[in-house]
């Protein structure tokens, strides 16, 4: 008799504990799901006061006053989205070059190695960059690039604004080089891998009509991983939005939204890190978590384009025969 | 002669192209070696056997940054431990779940997100989640907060390397009639284990640097403690805050830790790539 229950207790015992995995995996799985609406839930928590005294005007008031306790977000803003712009517009055609040797030009021996050393400089600590921003780059920028860029800019209407002011090396022009030599190797890498993600007999068939090397790429490959190479360069938007290291140091942390690109700024991201532990005030507290949820919104909007730009391409090469 | 012109510009085309790609690539790679250049030639001065021995100076005393690396050694590894399951886990579900499975659809799409998302958000979060209740900046908060940006990198990188062991694996295991748990644990886990080291010590390297997360939650100490309920020094944020002050003796301090923490992710980086190739 027990020889013959015992299998069956054996088997209903591994049921039970297959239920038990399998809770346990989902469960984990719910848990990430979890920590995404976590964070937007608590931030928004944080935020609430400052919200409510100052409605959405918050996002568009350009005040940023500890004593008189009136903030608004606008400078932040304006610092985050000028020098995200600018880098991705600095890194996005150094990239493409980049993945285009790499992909199509790169002699055989030399593919791997560079491959591998531009994933590697991805990783590089954000601070590393910073430090190396305040103390190398900064003053060699002040003593020779910007005097230079404000003496030929001058007398051109827009340019001269933008380049004019005070060469001091700190400021929203710096931090954006910065952003744009950080977010370089990823963006590259990337774009490296979508250019390989093209089929080969696409790209032989093309040489073998007569294209030169750059029509192959510019009328079959490009066109083939459009989506691919745009959701890579908005990777790269995702990733100079929230940075936050590179930037603090090199910025100058002001309160001001002006036009020239030499004055010293603030983004989202490097006013949390020299304010959020000096704040005082609950509303101070808050304004800065607004601040925060602004840009996780941001970031959380991009990235998802991002993903879902790079996943399309990907599901049009597992569809194609 | 209009045939032959043509083909000429576009043989001119095709050789300006090639030449902005080259010209873009030594340009791009040109700033990295700079940074690093500057890196190794202004940290390296700085290094000595201070540097592991002796905890953070006041400003015009010698120093070294001891307690800083004892600091983020101990939040680095109690991130890993704590996340690292939990993201093994759910790369488990998500590499084991159907492709009709809208939950881990869901998952998978959300990781991503996480997994890019600013580290500084991360930092808020346990702000507001462990040091407001708890009243103070804690050890525990800095760890918790690393955990948090383990979970998406281990997840990703486990799903990955489950997704490659092979399908017959897996059903000569069921026909054998073993359950899934244990096929998971015992069949796949082993198949995949160098995907999922991998990927343990991808997010290692990532952590080991990072600034934001910490500045909210671990703040910094000056002095020897290895107590995580009290705010406890790291790298980064010690670097941090010597860079940007004015004493020289600092920025040297800053120089030698940044030059540190650069060597320890780059050797990790290495090393999970060799251990990834390896199967």
């Amino acid at each position: 008799m027990s020889s013959l229950l015992s299998p069956t207790r054996a088997a209903r015992r591994s049921r039970l504990a297959d239920r038990l995995w399998s809770w346990l995996t989902r469960g984990s799985g719910i848990l990430v799901l979890a920590l995404l609406v976590g964070i937007f839930g608590e931030l928004t928590l944080g935020a609430w006061p400052a919200l409510r005294s100052f409605g959405l005007g918050f996002f568009t008031s350009q005040s940023w006053n500890p004593v008189t306790e009136e903030f608004g977000g606008l400078t932040s803003i304006y610092g985050t989205l000028v020098t995200s712009a600018l880098a991705l517009a600095l890194a996005v055609p150094v990239s493409f070059g980049i993945a285009f040797f790499l992909a199509e030009l790169c002699p055989g021996w030399l593919k791997r190695p560079l491959g591998t050393a531009v994933e590697l400089l991805a990783t590089i600590p954000s601070i590393v960059y910073g430090m190396w921003g305040l103390f190398v780059f900064a003053p060699f920028l002040s003593e020779h690039v910007q005097p230079r860029l404000t003496a030929w800019t001058e007398g051109i209407p827009g340019l001269e604004v933008l380049f004019g002011g005070p060469p001091i090396g700190i400021g929203l022009f710096t931090a954006s080089l910065i952003l744009a030599i950080m977010i370089l190797p990823l963006v590259a890498s990337v774009m490296r891998d979508v250019f390989e993600a093209v089929p080969a007999t696409l790209k032989e068939s093309a040489y073998a009509l007569g294209a030169t090397t750059w029509e192959v790429v510019w009328k079959v490959v490009v066109p083939h991983t459009r989506v691919g190479l745009v959701g890579a360069a908005v990777l790269g938007l995702g990733r100079a939005l929230g940075e936050t290291m590179a930037v603090t140091f090199v910025i100058g942390n002001a309160h001001n939204v002006s036009p020239s690109l030499f004055l010293p700024g603030g983004t989202i991201s490097s006013t949390l890190a020299n304010e959020f532990t000096e704040a005082v005030s609950e509303i101070h507290t808050s304004s800065l978590l607004a601040l925060g949820w602004a840009l996780f919104v941001l970031t959380a909007v991009v990235l998802a384009a991002s993903r879902l730009m790079l996943r399309r391409l990907a599901r049009q090469e597992a569809a194609r025969p | 002669m209009n045939a032959r012109s043509r083909y000429l510009s576009r043989r001119a085309v095709d050789g300006a192209a090639k030449t902005f790609a080259i010209g873009a690539t030594l340009f791009g790679i040109g700033w990295l070696i700079w940074i690093l250049a500057m890196l190794v030639h202004l940290g390296l001065p700085g290094l000595g056997a201070k540097l592991f021995t002796v905890v953070t100076p006041p400003p015009g005393e010698d120093g070294g940054l001891a307690n800083a690396i004892v600091g983020s050694l101990l939040m680095s590894g109690l991130g890993v431990l704590a996340g690292t399951p939990l993201g093994i886990l759910a790369g488990t579900h998500l590499a084991e779940s159907g492709d009709d499975d809208r939950l881990a659809a869901t998952v998978r799409f959300v990781n991503d997100i996480l997994l890019s998302a600013p580290s500084i958000i991360v930092g808020l979060f346990v702000y507001e989640i462990v040091v407001v209740p708890m009243h103070g900046f804690s050890g525990w908060a800095g760890g918790l907060a690393l955990a948090i940006l383990v979970v998406p990198i281990v997840t990703r990188t486990t799903e990955t390397a489950l997704r490659l062991v092979p399908r017959g694996l897996r059903e000569a295991a069921a026909a054998l009639g073993a359950p899934r748990w244990r096929i998971s644990t015992q069949i796949l886990y082993r198949a995949a284990r160098a995907g999922m080291i991998t990927g343990a010590l991808l997010a290692v390297a990532r952590i080991a640097g990072e600034t934001a997360p910490l500045l909210f939650t671990a703040l910094n100490n000056q002095f020897w403690s290895l107590d995580m309920g009290q705010p406890m020094a790291n790298l980064p944020v010690v670097i941090f805050q010597y860079a940007m002050s004015p004493f020289e003796d600092w920025q040297q301090l800053a120089w030698a830790g940044s030059l540190l923490i650069a060597a320890g992710v780059l050797a990790l980086n290495i090393v999970a790539r060799i251990v990834g190739r390896r199967r």
